[in-house]
């Protein structure tokens, strides 16, 4: 990194401009505006109903929003709203350069399609033919999220749950998208298979230099993979700035209290 | 390097009922490049408040936090984040780090950051852990299941590993041992000798004379009515 990307990084990757999305008369989130750099990871943390995943389900496109825009500084026109693009054109977006990763791993996966064809299922959607080539990147993305490439042909099914989750990442990460929005990545997953999957998202931001917008409520996960935070209650943003800052000097009585509530191991 | 003008800084408590605490006023600091300054003060006075100041981990209320060009006290996010990068390191008393990720990796962490080849970074990471002997064998392995010396020694690595034109030390002297207290001093001496501006706590006097040029009082900082 370094270097070549201080010339780019310029132009933000993601504006996000006064998200707005109502569930009739309650707020989902409102008013939300930021920018998201290249290489900057975000997380979003606040309680269950705080409109975080709402949020992260309408910038990616998922729900649409009621007022605001989400643009994204595409590959061949710029930057484009990504709200008011034509559906064919998000579903290309969210094939290529945005990739989505579910907190349940069976929401982002096929599951009666083999390890090997729930990842060469992105590649073909793509334009990938060759199925040797296919197989090949398969079993390469296989080996990076950790699982063996001899379960390349068994069902998600019979995974663990932490192996379905690294499974998801390799199927969402095999076309070098350039931004990830994460839901909960490693939310009902054991300790220990967290700090192993911490470490893998980790290594996988540096190396592909891939921006990520991380929602979660386990504020140590933000502190480990998060260079930005945004702390939101009752559908607002209340506190927004460099995670450490956020979480060791938090300006917000909500953000106080939610720092505060954390147990200490 | 680093100019600290006119800075206060305070905690308000809203959950309890809002309470203010001021904790800092008035602060001016001058750093140069090449000097190293040792902070004093009673254990509670701000050392670590006005170290953690700098590095943009607090909030500044008022004033001027220069480093650099850049005054952190104003700063966007990804300003600090290349900041810290580029220019300013921080040694702690504590290492943080994720689980599973390998002592060198650790230590070679901010000099792939910068850019620097893998091989290279890897080297640089290697004979540091090797003149803070920390034992060949245990590199391999996460600094989370290292004795506390060694995760300290394998922090001060990682602080030095990159030449950072400006430095921030907690106790980077702390629980070591004299072999080992004297390869600090010496990297801290190579640090100044190169250009580094320093801001350092050390509660050992002798390492404190050793290396500081001056000192400067915290506890002048304090607020001189209590709230």
């Amino acid at each position: 990194m370094g270097a070549e990307v201080k010339e780019q990084d310029m132009t933000p990757l993601l504006q996000v401009k006064a998200l707005t999305k109502m569930y009739g008369p309650r707020i989902g989130c409102k008013d939300v505006s930021f920018d998201l750099y290249p290489g900057e990871v975000m997380g979003i943390v606040g309680e269950s109903g705080s409109g975080k995943s709402t949020l992260l389900n309408a910038m990616a496109g998922h729900h649409a929003p009621d007022c605001g825009e989400v643009v994204f500084d595409t590959r061949a026109d710029g930057p484009v709203d990504t709200c008011t693009m034509s559906e064919p054109a998000r579903r290309m977006l969210g094939r290529t350069d945005w990739a989505f990763v579910h907190q349940h791993a069976r929401d982002g996966l096929r599951m009666s399609v083999s390890a090997g064809g729930n990842i060469g299922e992105r590649l073909m959607a793509v334009g990938g033919r060759h199925y040797g080539e296919i197989r090949e990147q398969a079993a390469d993305w296989l080996g990076r999220v950790e699982i063996s490439d001899s379960r390349i042909d068994d069902r998600p099914s019979d995974f663990s749950g932490g192996m379905q989750q690294r499974l998801q990442i390799a199927r969402n990460l095999v076309t070098g998208p350039r931004l990830v929005f994460m839901d909960e990545p490693t939310g009902g997953l054991d300790v220990s298979v967290q700090a192993r999957l911490l470490d893998l998202l980790r290594s996988l931001v540096r190396e592909m230099g891939l921006s990520a917008i991380i929602v979660t409520h386990d504020l140590a996960v933000v502190r480990l993979l998060a260079d930005r935070l945004m702390v939101m209650k009752d559908g607002h943003v209340v506190e927004s700035g460099l995670t450490d800052q956020v979480l060791d000097d938090p300006q917000h009585a909500y953000t106080q209290l939610l720092v505060s509530s954390v147990l200490q191991v | 390097m680093i100019e600290l003008e006119n800075v206060s800084k305070s905690f308000t408590l809203h959950n309890q009922g809002s309470a203010v605490i001021p904790v800092m006023e008035r602060v001016n600091l001058t750093v140069a490049p090449g000097e190293c300054v040792g902070l004093v003060g009673a254990s509670g006075a701000g050392k670590s408040t006005l170290m953690r100041l700098i590095y943009g981990n607090y909030l500044a209320a008022s004033g001027r936090v220069m480093v650099g060009d850049l005054d952190v006290a104003q700063a966007a996010p990804r300003q600090i984040i290349a900041l810290r990068r580029d220019t300013l390191g921080y040694v702690s008393q504590f290492l943080r780090v994720v689980p599973r990720v390998a002592a060198l990796d650790v230590v070679a962490e901010p000099l792939l950051a910068v850019g620097t080849p893998q091989a290279a970074a890897r080297d640089k990471a290697a004979s540091l852990l090797a003149e803070l002997n920390i034992p060949e064998r245990l590199w391999s392995l996460s600094p989370t299941t290292f004795s506390g010396g060694e995760q300290q020694r394998v922090n001060i690595a990682r602080g030095f590993a990159y030449d950072y034109p400006a430095l921030l030390l907690d106790e980077p002297t702390a629980s070591l041992d004299a072999k080992n207290r004297a390869t600090v001093l010496r990297l801290i001496e190579g640090a100044k000798s190169r250009g580094a501006a320093i801001i350092g706590i050390f509660h050992d006097e002798a390492t404190r004379d050793q290396v500081c040029d001056r000192f400067v009082d915290v506890s002048a900082f304090s607020p001189q009515v209590a709230a």
